[in-house]
């Protein structure tokens, strides 16, 4: 297809004998917001980081804006349209550098001017005042730092945004704010999703569409819409379902 | 009907460089036979009260209470023989994730029987014995063969079983259970949660259950404590969580994300200081 933004076409990634990705072929349309589900080891992480750039793909294709990426060479053009949030903000800011360092490296490597003005406005965007500019990351709480983590993502003006687990590692109380945010970015700047998390509440929120990962395939494709309805195709994506409603008595349950 | 255990005006703070850091305000509580789960956010001070109950508190912090009292013994006063006997024995405890909690060196076999052969004087064919018959008891396919393995080469699902079956061999009569299937999928936390919430009711074991996922407590405890900034800001019966009076609890059920319900943007908690009170 080429009207979607990103799309990968039998994908195949290998670590050593193992495929972590069996030929997995998605699409995701422009200004649209995309959930992969599955349980740890399906791949959906993996799928991600394949489109990055980050994991060994050794067959199949990944298109973005139509056009073809090879291997797992990414040009600096690239790194400007996509941009990645990851799962733990206490791993992925870096301890020993300030805020302000942090939001200035993405700008320094592609030589943006502004940077002030831009540091500035990243840090309002998320929510954070001027104020958390010179703080170190363990001076923040983690809802704090995946606020940081989304401002660096967002500083460079991307316009597609790989979110992989963004608020697994939070409080339920920060999560609703963290996905607020998201959603408010998303709206703003028109910016197109992939999201992934093995928490259903979180992607039928999120996302319009989804594809259910098990052991490195794509199980099942569907909308949010389908989801909440109950018509879904596949046993494995029910018990995801079942699972999500959380715990039963044995007698309780139906 | 005597309590299991009595908790009263809990306190447990932490001196540092910058001054006195109070995790727990002032904590009470009683337990009997039954499953009391305690709800908080990161900080709010619900497992350093079940690491208190246990007495796993690091050296350094302060832990104060009126009555700390397990059937009838003084925790806070007991020579460290006494709850060294009771640890593990009486009172037992499952931690979050099976990938730091477990010894990496040792088989989860002889990690069970160490269990029985520091508490009771025991053969160890008789421990092997009953190693096995709690390994399966919480559902693990192939006892014999799992005995033998390092924590390494089992999964987060069969690690957390091993975990419980090292808790339970001994036979406590109180399980404090710190975000047991935090660490978990949500598939495999659904049937770890099962054989607990089984174990539990045929030996007719008290239970603390810790987690900051406020639903899934109330549908696995029969009473419910929220905590915020160390104190208690609520206590319900489980069935009761509906009607929850206070706000923080009321936010904490509102913002989640939950499958169907269409609400953009989600609610948020608006922290009042008065509530830290």
């Amino acid at each position: 297809m080429t009207t979607a933004t990103i799309s990968a076409e039998n994908l195949v990634v290998t670590y050593d004998e193992f495929k972590a990705l069996d030929d997995v072929s998605i699409d995701v349309a422009p200004g649209e917001s995309f959930g992969l589900v599955g349980e740890s080891g399906s791949g959906k992480s993996t799928l991600l980081r394949a489109v990055a750039g980050l994991a060994p793909v050794t067959a199949g294709k990944i298109r973005v804006h139509d056009r073809v990426l090879v291997g797992n060479r990414r040009d600096k053009a690239f790194y400007r349209d996509v941009q990645m949030v990851f799962q733990d903000p206490y791993g992925s800011l870096h301890p020993r550098q300030t805020i302000d360092r942090q939001l200035l490296e993405p700008l320094a490597i592609h030589g943006v001017a502004d940077g002030e003005r831009r540091i500035l406005k990243a840090l309002d965007e998320v929510g954070l005042g001027s104020g958390f500019r010179f703080r170190y990351p363990h001076q923040l709480s983690g809802g704090q730092r995946q606020r940081i983590a989304i401002a660096r993502a967002l500083i460079l003006e991307p316009s597609i945004l790989l979110l992989d687990e963004p608020t697994s590692a939070l409080d339920a109380s920060v999560q609703a704010e963290v996905l607020n945010l998201l959603e408010q970015v998303r709206r703003d700047r028109k910016l197109t999703f992939i999201m992934v998390s093995h928490d259903l509440g979180v992607v039928t929120h999120m996302c319009d569409r989804l594809a259910v990962m098990q052991n490195g395939r794509v199980v099942e494709r569907l909308s949010s819409v389908d989801l909440v309805a109950g018509r879904i195709g596949e046993d494995y994506t029910r018990n995801l379902m079942v699972a999500s409603k959380g715990f039963q008595r044995k007698g309780a349950a139906a | 009907m005597n309590p299991l255990l009595t908790v009263d005006d809990l306190k447990v703070s932490f001196p540092t460089r910058t001054g006195v850091v109070e995790a727990v305000r002032g904590v009470s509580f009683t337990l009997g036979r039954e499953r009391l789960g305690i709800v908080g956010e990161s900080g709010s001070g619900k497992s350093q009260t079940g690491r208190a109950i246990m007495g796993l508190t690091p050296a350094h912090a302060r832990v104060t209470a009126k009555t700390l009292s397990f059937e009838g013994i003084d925790l806070l006063s007991a020579a460290p023989k006494v709850r060294r006997d009771l640890r593990g024995k009486r009172i037992a405890m499952i931690l979050q994730d099976p990938k730091y909690s477990l010894n990496p060196v040792m088989s989860i076999g002889r990690q069970i029987v160490e269990t029985l052969t520091r508490h009771e004087n025991v053969s160890r064919a008789e421990a092997r014995e009953r190693a096995l018959d709690m390994l399966e008891a919480v559902q693990i396919r192939d006892p014999g063969r799992v005995f033998d393995l390092y924590p390494h080469e089992v999964s987060g699902g069969m690690g957390q079983r091993a975990m419980i079956a090292m808790m339970l061999v001994a036979g406590p009569e109180l399980l404090i259970a710190d975000e047991p299937t935090s660490a978990l999928d949500v598939t495999v936390q659904l049937e770890v949660l099962g054989i607990l919430d089984k174990l539990v009711a045929d030996r007719g074991m008290g239970l603390i259950f810790v987690s900051h996922d406020l639903r899934l407590v109330s549908s696995f405890c029969d009473r419910v404590i929220v905590m915020y900034a160390g104190k208690i800001v609520e206590e319900l019966k489980a069935s009761d969580l509906a009607s929850a009076k206070h706000p923080y609890t009321q936010g904490l059920l509102n913002c989640m994300p939950a499958i169907g319900s269409d609400r953009h943007p989600l609610p948020v908690l608006d922290r009042k200081p008065e509530w830290a009170l």
